[in-house]
């Protein structure tokens, strides 16, 4: 039971990140590695604040807005410097590093543990029924992804939204609508950075600490997520891209769990991301394949 | 009217292989002029229509819209006047989104791109009255992504899109040239259809002489970066398709095809 409830908050958090690598991979058509480095700016960031006593919900607000600007970075300089799409977010990454040691007071490593956040406070002790206090997180978790959902699928129907859309679609077509595709693309890696630092900010007042490290493969994660979910349910119309998404980091997670319990330690992490990762990707191209036989 | 004037165009400028295009280049297109502009390959007329949209920047000219000097511009912003249609059906819709939302958007040229919705359910109406005058059965479609629509399908409604809010400008380059040759008839009637109907000034690339020679009120045919041939009114009226052609012919064994 602890191992599920384990897999559906780490699914659940990185969940987030996936919907903002959703807009720049599956929308944009955008690599965007910058959120290796935004990512762990949200707990930086997160971090920070909650030791100087700021409320942990407004915490999370400022991250999301840090992480626009991280990804407004990104989108200038691919944009209005124009830098490959792949470099431009390398180049934030690595600076982000920096920034974010920066940001957490010159520590690799700063714990936030017996601080208000928003998992842990008075105000939920006090609604909480007693048996429900070990689902507090991951129910707290689900209602967070789900607003976080819902207002990106509410966006994407906006004009605003239709034009990002348009834009990874059809750039010449935006152009046509006497649109600024550069613009159109800043708001894009914005939002989807955003979400990214909002994730990595629930992930630092969830486990009670930053790191340095916690950004190294966020983006494979993000991806591994992005193309389970829309591989899974490309046949469902029901399941809105977004939803798949969801249901993709909670399976991913799922798997690497899976893999550590069958004997695999902790410190093969990452050699299991990218491992599986790559399962992902060689199975969708076989899917590919067998598809475009039966057509 | 949009006035050339002095258009000066290299390719490879600076290099060994530096190619000029256009030389003094002068063109001025009147209001509700239509124009078909004929040449063989590499005779500059896809350049010229770039040069106007700003895909291409010249080197050296003037381009005056309306009297406002446009030839530094960036692209996007000359598009608020001028609907272009491409050769490749690909081009004038989004494959990943419905017929509807492309309407949408094509509806929403020239408003701002906000938080409003991007549908307004009030203008269904309007979208499928539109759809029905191209008698392509697209009106009962509106759920379906365009990518799935045929190549002259594509075609017509990325036409319709272009020509759906005010413009004074339509920019057609080969929009016919992917089509088998019936929906190329379909999609040029409805052309002359809405150009009259919204009195636009029209620069149309084609490679039919036939529909150079049916369609537009001036002929033009350029040949190396200028005109062997500028017809206009009554003069353009006389002109036939063996009469193009032999000058056609003309300046190709010139070039040596």
């Amino acid at each position: 039971m602890t191992i599920i409830l384990g897999v559906l908050e780490e699914g659940l958090i990185y969940a987030i990140m996936a919907l903002g690598v959703y807009i720049t991979y599956k929308i944009l058509d955008f690599p965007d590695l910058s959120v290796d480095g935004t990512f762990p700016m949200g707990a930086a960031l997160t971090s920070t604040l909650i030791l100087t006593g700021v409320h942990p919900v407004l915490t999370l607000l400022l991250t999301f807005l840090a992480g626009a600007a991280a990804g407004c970075c990104t989108g200038f300089i691919h944009v209005k410097l124009k830098v490959r799409d792949l470099l431009s977010g390398i180049i934030v990454m690595t600076a982000l590093y920096s920034v974010n040691l920066r940001i957490a007071d010159g520590k690799a490593n700063q714990p936030i543990f017996n601080r208000d956040t928003i998992f842990e406070n008075e105000f939920l002790t006090r609604i909480m029924p007693e048996g429900l206090t070990p689902y507090t997180v991951v129910i707290l978790l689900f209602l967070i992804v789900i607003l976080c959902k819902l207002l990106l699928d509410l966006y994407l129907k906006t004009r605003s939204g239709y034009l990002l859309r348009a834009v990874g679609d059809n750039e010449t077509l935006v152009t046509s609508l006497a649109k600024d595709k550069g613009k159109v693309k800043i708001v894009g890696l914005a939002i989807a950075n955003a979400f990214a630092a909002l994730s990595g900010g629930i992930y630092c007042q969830q486990k009670g600490f930053f790191e340095i490290t916690i950004g190294t493969g966020a983006i494979v994660i993000g991806l591994a997520s992005v193309i389970i979910g829309t591989q899974l349910f490309r046949h469902f119309t029901a399941v809105k891209a977004t939803t798949a998404v969801i249901l993709g980091s909670i399976l991913y997670k799922g798997c690497v769990s899976l893999a550590i319990s069958l004997g695999m330690k902790a410190n093969d992490l990452k050699l299991i991301t990218a491992i599986l990762f790559l399962l992902i990707l060689v199975a969708g191209n076989l899917n590919g394949k067998k598809g475009r036989i039966h057509d | 009217m949009i006035e050339l004037k002095h258009i000066e165009k290299y390719y490879n400028a600076g290099t060994v292989n530096e190619m000029c295009l256009f030389k003094d280049f002068n063109l001025t297109v009147h209001d509700q002029e239509f124009i078909s502009v004929v040449g063989s390959n590499g005779s500059g007329k896809t350049s010229l229509l770039n040069l106007i949209c700003g895909t291409l920047p010249l080197d050296d000219g003037k381009i005056v819209m309306n009297g406002n000097d446009i030839t530094h511009m960036p692209e996007y912003k000359r598009q608020r006047l001028i609907g272009r249609v491409y050769q490749n059906p690909a081009m004038g819709t989004c494959p990943n989104m419905t017929i509807l939302e492309n309407m949408a958007l094509a509806d929403n040229k020239g408003k701002p791109f906000n938080l409003l919705p991007g549908t307004n359910r009030r203008r269904m109406d309007y979208y499928r009255t539109l759809l029905s005058t191209l008698g392509l059965g697209l009106e009962d479609k509106m759920s379906v992504k365009v990518g799935v629509l045929s190549g002259g399908q594509r075609q017509a409604m990325a036409l319709l899109m272009s020509t759906m809010t005010p413009i004074e400008f339509l920019i057609l380059d080969e929009h016919t040239a992917a089509l088998d040759p019936k929906t190329a008839d379909t999609i040029m009637m409805l052309t002359d259809k809405i150009v009259k109907e919204k009195k636009l000034t029209t620069i149309m690339v084609t490679h039919n002489l036939r529909y150079a020679v049916e369609y537009g009120n001036r002929l033009y045919m350029m040949h190396q970066g200028h005109a062997v041939l500028d017809k206009a009114g009554k003069e353009k009226e006389s002109l036939n398709v063996d009469a193009i052609l032999s000058q056609f012919n003309a300046i190709s064994i010139e070039c040596g095809n």
